[in-house]
Formats: C-alpha cells, structure tokens, sequence
C-alpha cells in the first residue's frame, strides 16, 4: 500500500463531499474543516459545527498551467483557480470542460466529481472535485 | 395497487466528441461511408480525469438535484459496467459516499456486457417490492474500450444513466419485467485483456435481434399490449441501424424510437446505452405516456420493461439538471491524437 492511500482516504468527506465546518461562535465557514476557529480561539474549541458545503461558488482568479506535476502532464494547459464558495471560503482547484478563452474572474462554477490523480497504473485512484461553469449559469 | 418504479433519473454524458470521418482518415478509410453504414456520426470521448466512476456519481447527483430525497434513505446501489476503474474494489462504494448514502448500503458491481444496468434496475425493483429497502439507485455507465482500428473505435464511447427505483412518488411505474438470457459468444473480453473481442456479424442475427425479439416479444405478451399501445420505444443501441432495423421488425414506429435514439451523436455508450434513451424521454415525458424498454448485453440477454408514467412526474424538479438533449448539444470536438490521448490509447510500461 502506497502511504498515500491513508491520507486520501482521511479527507474523503472533504474531497468527495464539501464537508467543512462552522464556529458555534463567530458562525465563521472553514473548509477544509479546521480544529478550532482561529479568530475565537479556545471559545470555539467544542463548539465547531460540521456542515456540508454546496460545492458553488465564483472565480475569484485563475491562471493557466502550462508545465503541470506528474500527474497532470497530460492535460496541460489547464486553467487553475481561486474559487470563492457561496458560504465563504476561499479554495484553489482545477477547472475543466471549458475553453481557455471562456474562464472569466466572475465566472460561476460549481463542483464535478473528476479522478484527480492515480498511484501509477497499477495503484489506488484518488477522486475529489474540480469545478465547471454552473449549469444554465445559475 | 402499489405503484414500483422510477421516483428520478440523471444522465451524465462526457463533453468532448470526435467525429467518425476523422477516426476513419486516420485509417486510410471512407469516413462518410462509415458514418452511414453504422448510422454514426460522432461519439463521446471521456477526458482523462473521467472513468465510470465519475460519470456514475454525476448521473446520480444529477437524479438527485431533481427530487428531494435524503441520500441517506437510499438502502442499496448497484452499478452496472465493464469499465470499472478497478476490477477488485467496488464503483459503488466510491458513488455511495460520494453522495451521502454510506454506510448502510447494500452495494455491489455488476456486468452483463452493454446490459448490467438495466439488470441493476431490475434488482433495486426486486428489494423495493420485498420491502427490504426504501430506495435502490441503479446505474449504467461506462467509458469502452475499442481497440485502435477496430470497427468499434467508430462507436464505443463514454456515458451513464442513473435511476431511483422505490414507491414513493413514482414518476414512472414498471409495470412488467423480464429477461431472455442464452449463452452466446458474441463479444467478450477476457480477463486482463485490454480491448474486447467480437464475432463481428454474428453479432447481428443470432445474437441482438434474437435475444431483443423474444425478450420484446415475451414482454408484450405477459403485459398484453402491442407496439400500438407505447408512447416511446427504447432499445439497446450499439450503431444506427440496429435499434431501427428491431424496432420496425417488432411493429414499432420512428416515431416511437426517436426521441430515445441517441447513438447517432454519442456513440454506444454500453451500459448506458438504453439507460440515456430512457432519461431523453422521461425528459420529456407526460402523465400517461408508455414506455417500452429493452436493453442487450452480448454473451447474452436482453432485459425488457414496461412503464406507465405517472402525474407525480410533473412535480418532478426536471430542470434542475441537464437534460440529455443539453448534454448531447454541450460538446466540443478533439482530433485523433488527444482522442489517443484520452481514452489511454498511448500506455506503455
């Protein structure tokens, strides 16, 4: 088993779902879910709320990867953005089905379950989300 | 009496298509003479980051969206392929949690060549009418696989289909269900073996017009209705000519097949072949409409299913996900080397 395998397996809920948190607190969004709210500090330790994120959100920037890491050399050059999800958050992911031309700072995007990357051929494959443009815009 | 059926659906179709003229110049080979001896034009071609795995979880997230069913009330999944991403380690264990519906799930793979879907509905139907679950979700999805030259790298392509099969409001009711399954080698894939082999016209005859006649025919007879009495008819479509050529042989109309009918521009997508013919019409489905389907998977067998669509379909959230006209329309065109590319035509070790 490639050490991989355990940690991937860990952030599931997350890749897979948008599972982050909330402070009880400052009602403050994280994602990926934090152990304690940073701004509340120990007032928060134990009263940090999990919630399931919609997966939407807007491009805040992007770029585009010319020269990707091993295991996106094949589908270069894609575009890679900042994505600010609906509840608050601020995440970096790939953006896919989209011309180059067509990614915008703006954009609404939500999130497709894509393969992300695989230990070789003949190891465990890891999914997670990358993001698109938002059916019918919305 | 209590109605079984379909309570929501998705379609997931890949973005990218190529065109059969541009496999076929590759070839040395007249592309538009193939294009019209298998009535096909274009095919979907999965990108790199896509495998059945995903084009499953987004056909059941799509079925989803459009009703209001807690995920965790889904008591079984069954996914029916043969382009599993792993031969040891279930697809429906990555779609369940990827929709909540983990752990107190029944799931299982299944595969019966371009048919293991339509048995997977079959088996959710089963569970639901022994009251062993709430809700059973049944996939057909693949990602084929067409060695390079082959007849089929014209038409095996990419896509899924999913259905919610329970009792509470029903869009579509199954009235009846049956198989006719024979050992016939047809096509197969052996094991390891990348690329599946096939007995080229005996693949027609003895085989697909065969097992889809009697299963068709068996159908009817048990329901007690004729082609007359359907709304849309929907059959397994490997190429253009073949669900046309069974259609009319079984008394169906053009009419009937059309809207079901998407091989020309997709390609055939397997297991999800039938699967997204029936999501285009329940797409646009009305209270009362008919619906015949038959599926055929090689080796071989057909499942056959009878549906009434109910009222409860008008309250069904339809526009909350692609329709499969949208998926079909939302494309964009790749040239034989990144088509190479995609569907992994260029691995070595």
């Amino acid at each position: 088993m490639k050490e991989g395998v355990a940690r991937f397996w860990r952030e599931i809920p997350q890749r897979y779902n948008f599972m982050g948190n909330k402070c009880g607190t400052c009602e403050r969004v994280f994602f990926p879910p934090r152990e304690s709210c940073p701004y509340c500090r120990r007032k928060s330790i134990g009263n940090m709320k999990e919630i399931k994120l919609t997966g939407k959100g807007e491009v805040v920037t992007y770029t585009i990867i010319h020269v990707g890491p091993d295991d996106f050399e094949e589908q270069t050059p894609y575009p890679i953005a900042i994505i600010k999800l609906e509840e608050g958050p601020q995440i970096t992911a790939q953006i896919v089905d989209c011309p180059l031309d067509e990614v915008k700072i703006g954009m609404k995007v939500e999130s497709t379950f894509r393969k992300i990357q695989q230990d070789g051929h003949t190891g465990a494959i890891y999914y997670g989300y990358k993001f698109h443009k938002c059916y019918n815009n919305k | 009496m209590e109605q079984i059926g379909v309570v929501s659906y998705g379609a997931h179709i890949p973005r990218y298509r190529i065109k059969a003229e541009v496999i076929a110049a590759v070839w040395g080979k007249d592309g538009q003479a193939i294009s019209r001896g298998l009535g096909i034009f274009e095919k979907s071609v999965p990108s790199v980051d896509q495998d059945t795995a995903t084009i499953s979880v987004e056909a059941i997230r799509a079925a989803l969206k459009r009703c209001t069913l807690n995920p965790s009330d889904i008591g079984a999944i069954y996914v029916g392929s043969e382009s599993h991403p792993y031969a040891v380690k279930p697809t429906g264990t990555i779609v369940g949690e990827a929709i909540g519906a983990t752990p107190d799930l029944m799931v299982a793979d299944y595969e019966f060549a371009c048919k293991a879907g339509t048995a997977a509905i079959q088996t959710c139907l089963g569970f639901v009418k022994a009251d062993m679950i709430d809700y059973g979700v049944a996939i057909g999805a693949d990602t084929s696989q067409a060695a390079p030259g082959d007849a089929l790298e014209y038409s095996a392509s990419a896509g899924g289909a999913a259905f919610i099969i329970g009792k509470n409001n029903v869009i579509a009711t199954i009235n009846h269900t049956l198989s006719y399954t024979t050992d016939t080698p047809d096509f197969w894939r052996r094991a390891e073996m990348k690329y599946p082999s096939h007995g080229g016209r005996f693949t027609g005859e003895p085989a697909y017009f065969k097992h889809i006649t009697n299963c068709a025919t068996n159908l009817m007879t048990k329901a007690q209705t004729k082609p007359q009495d359907y709304t849309y008819a929907i059959f397994h479509q490997p190429n253009g000519k073949f669900p046309v050529n069974v259609a009319k042989k079984l008394g169906f109309t053009m009419d009937q097949v059309k809207q079901g009918l998407l091989v020309p521009y997709i390609g055939n997508t397997y297991s999800g072949a039938s699967m997204i013919g029936l999501a285009s019409v329940l797409d646009v489905a009305k209270p009362g409409d008919r619906i015949f389907m038959t599926s055929y998977g090689s080796g071989a067998g057909s499942d056959g299913f009878d549906m009434t669509v109910t009222n409860n379909i008008t309250r069904l959230s339809r526009e909350k996900a692609p329709s499969v006209a949208q998926l079909v329309a939302d494309k964009e065109y790749v040239d034989y080397g990144t088509y190479a590319k995609m569907t992994n035509l260029l691995f070595w070790e």
